[in-house]
């Protein structure tokens, strides 16, 4: 088990790395240089000059990622927003734990909502109800999710006045977590993103799972249809769906973008949306950066968990 | 959400266990054969008067199962509808969609469905029907440029990478699993910022974020089809890697490739139309379906229901006509599936 959790680390670290190249890269290949996006197209020769010497842009390519690996490592330097006036990570950090907090809730509601519906599509297999059910997981799959959003924000909100349309402010996690009436529509917008899939998952997973040998013998010792299915099917069936879990984390978190900036919720993902509309290059990498990881670092968490659940993943090579 | 990325190994979120065995390199269950490879005759190597199922009776057999699919053929019907509509209606009911001044001179901005504007006009004065219709062109020529860019793409790298193997396959695979582990929707942002958005741009960006999916599939197929005995027999007759590689690899994919495919069009219609929304799309007065949506949450507050409700149905309908179509080519490809 420690060798398998100290090998997927190994790799996620090579994963990091990679990404940092990679952002590394994308900040060097804006058309005019970083100079002009961050000075503007007045500046003169001789403040490029200068901003370039600044950051080090005079140097060769090779020792300014050096550079740059050793700035985010030492001190998680990510650059300077020109827009904030500040620190790329400071104003990241700030609102990164909003994020998680909104993304979290989220998923864990969508899972608590996908798996019983996966599970009684299985349960009510090819009649009205499982039709009706994956007809919407078709539809729900299909739609983006700033007009689910702006649906649920025109009926919820606008007509039914149940539930505000405009998202928690506050500076903490905890004033936003002391608002529930307004964090009701963004989390339910970012769950409805995944609803879909994994209850369509889980419906297949359940059916291949009832194929299998040991359900049938299950069957043949005379245990009942509920027992087979809650006992005997659902735990093996459900491991699997951790394994969807981490692969569907950067749509998840990718998707905080749309649903921050529909619900002016003061994340991450809004302050992603805020970075595009200022031309703040160096903020919008920042926020990449982060997003990356906290989906390597989930999907780790989610190998982990799933070797944890089934033995057969740690011993095999 | 945009980038699906839970479909990761088998092409579609709606079947199973392909993803376990993909994403668990050590899985228990066994890797599942390629789709087609067992039926196809490899090219050019079919032992003569073999084998009972020719190419044209496959090719039939596939068409009937998929026709038997009655959404496959629903969804088959609205693409080649949208796709009439949108590139062929603008013939039949003209509007301006260029000049918002002319626009504007000949109604006014945000009204309802009236005479002359059936589904009403937008905040420049320009008619909404006629704009699902320039926008959604721009929207299809995206998903579909985009999709197949992506496709050839993936397919060359992933065939290459798994045929060669050892350090090349290890370098290439994990410079897509760096790729994919970046969620794609900030690739994208951060893409189509720094470089301003135009027609053949937005198809190179969204390929670009589109075509790790494909690469990995054809990769894990080809590491099932280099083994076997026609591809040695190619070697032994002295054919090059990169006959073997074009000829009688990627051939054998032809099943996974339409099916990955027809989801990439899907998926890119959805991507383009996130950055609409995000006022990443094409600048105005050009437009496309998620452009169109970019106010949706103050046309909401103002009870502008007809500039949301007839382009939000259009994406919808298109995106699931083009699942239903996928998950049908899955099942017709599939031939395990045939005999059930």
């Amino acid at each position: 088990m420690i060798g398998f959790i100290f090998r997927r680390f190994l790799q996620a670290i090579v994963v990091v790395v990679g990404v940092m190249l990679i952002v590394f890269l994308l900040a060097h290949i804006i058309p005019g240089g970083a100079a002009r996006a961050a000075l503007g197209p007045r500046a003169t020769k001789a403040q490029i000059a200068q901003f370039n010497h600044l950051n080090h842009y005079d140097q060769p390519l090779l020792k300014q990622f050096w550079l740059y690996i050793d700035g985010l490592v030492t001190s998680f330097n990510l650059g300077y927003s020109y827009h904030w006036n500040q620190g790329v990570t400071t104003v990241i950090l700030a609102r990164l734990p909003k994020t998680l907090v909104l993304v979290g809730i989220g998923t864990l509601l969508a899972l608590i909502i996908a798996v019983p519906l996966g599970i009684l599509q299985v349960v009510r297999r090819n009649r009205p109800i499982d039709y009706v059910l994956t007809s919407l997981s078709f539809v729900f799959y299909a739609m983006p999710v700033f007009l689910l959003g702006a649906l649920l924000i025109l009926y919820f909100s606008f007509d039914l006045h149940w539930f505000s349309s405009e998202a928690p402010q506050g500076a903490t996690v905890g004033d936003i977590l002391s608002q529930p009436r307004g964090l009701v529509l963004p989390v339910f917008t970012i769950a409805a993103l995944t609803i879909a899939s994994f209850s369509r998952y889980m419906r297949s997973s359940m059916m291949e799972t009832l194929t299998e040998d040991y359900v049938r013998t299950a069957r043949a010792k005379g245990a009942g249809p509920r027992r087979v299915l809650y006992v005997h099917a659902l735990r093996n069936a459900v491991i699997p769906i951790i394994t969807l879990l981490g692969l569907s984390l950067p749509a998840i978190v990718g998707g905080a973008i749309i649903t921050e900036s529909l619900f002016n919720y003061p994340g991450m993902g809004l302050l992603a949306y805020q970075a595009i509309t200022n031309t703040d290059i160096p903020l919008l990498l920042g926020t990449t950066f982060f997003a990356t990881l906290a989906t390597i670092a989930g999907s780790l968490v989610a190998d982990i968990l799933y070797a944890v659940a089934d033995p057969r993943i740690r011993y095999a090579k | 959400m945009p980038s699906n990325r839970d479909r990761d190994a088998s092409g579609s979120p709606w079947s199973g266990r392909a993803l376990a065995e993909e994403a668990v390199p050590g899985s228990a269950i066994p890797p599942s054969s390629s789709l087609v490879a067992d039926a196809l005759p490899p090219d050019g190597v079919m032992p003569l008067g073999g084998e009972a199922v020719s190419t044209g009776s496959l090719l039939r057999q596939i068409v009937s199962v998929f026709a038997e699919n009655k959404l496959a053929v629903i969804g088959l019907v609205v693409i080649v509808g949208m796709v009439l509509f949108c590139f062929v209606g603008p013939f039949f009911y003209h509007t301006d969609q260029f000049n918002a001044q002319a626009a504007l001179q000949n109604s006014t901005q945000n009204t309802g469905p009236a005479k002359g504007h059936p589904l009403g006009t937008d905040s420049s004065g320009f008619d909404i029907l006629g704009r699902i219709m320039y926008g959604g062109r721009n929207s299809l020529i995206v998903g579909f440029a985009a999709a197949f860019a992506a496709t050839l793409w993936g397919v060359l790298y992933g065939a290459v990478s798994g045929f060669f193997g050892g350090w090349v396959d290890a370098v290439m695979m994990r410079s897509v699993d760096v790729l994919l582990s970046i969620p794609q929707l900030f690739l994208l942002i951060v893409l189509a910022v720094i470089f301003k958005t135009s027609l053949g741009l937005l198809i190179i960006v969204i390929a670009f974020v589109s075509w790790l999916v494909p690469a990995r599939l054809i990769r894990g197929e080809t590491l099932t089809l280099r083994v076997r005995e026609y591809v040695q027999a190619v070697k032994v007759m002295g054919g090059s890697r990169a006959r073997i590689v074009l000829r009688h690899i990627i051939p054998n994919t032809v099943g996974t490739i339409v099916v990955n495919a027809t989801f990439q069009v899907a998926d890119a219609i959805l991507l383009i139309a996130y950055l609409g929304f995000l006022g990443l799309g094409l600048p105005a007065p050009q437009t496309d379906w998620g452009s169109m949506l970019n106010t949706v949450v103050s046309d909401a507050g103002n009870g502008y229901w007809w500039k949301i409700y007839p382009v939000g149905a259009a994406i919808v309908l298109v995106v699931v006509a083009f699942n239903f179509v996928g998950d049908a080519l899955r099942d017709a490809l599939e031939v395990r599936l045939q005999r059930r």
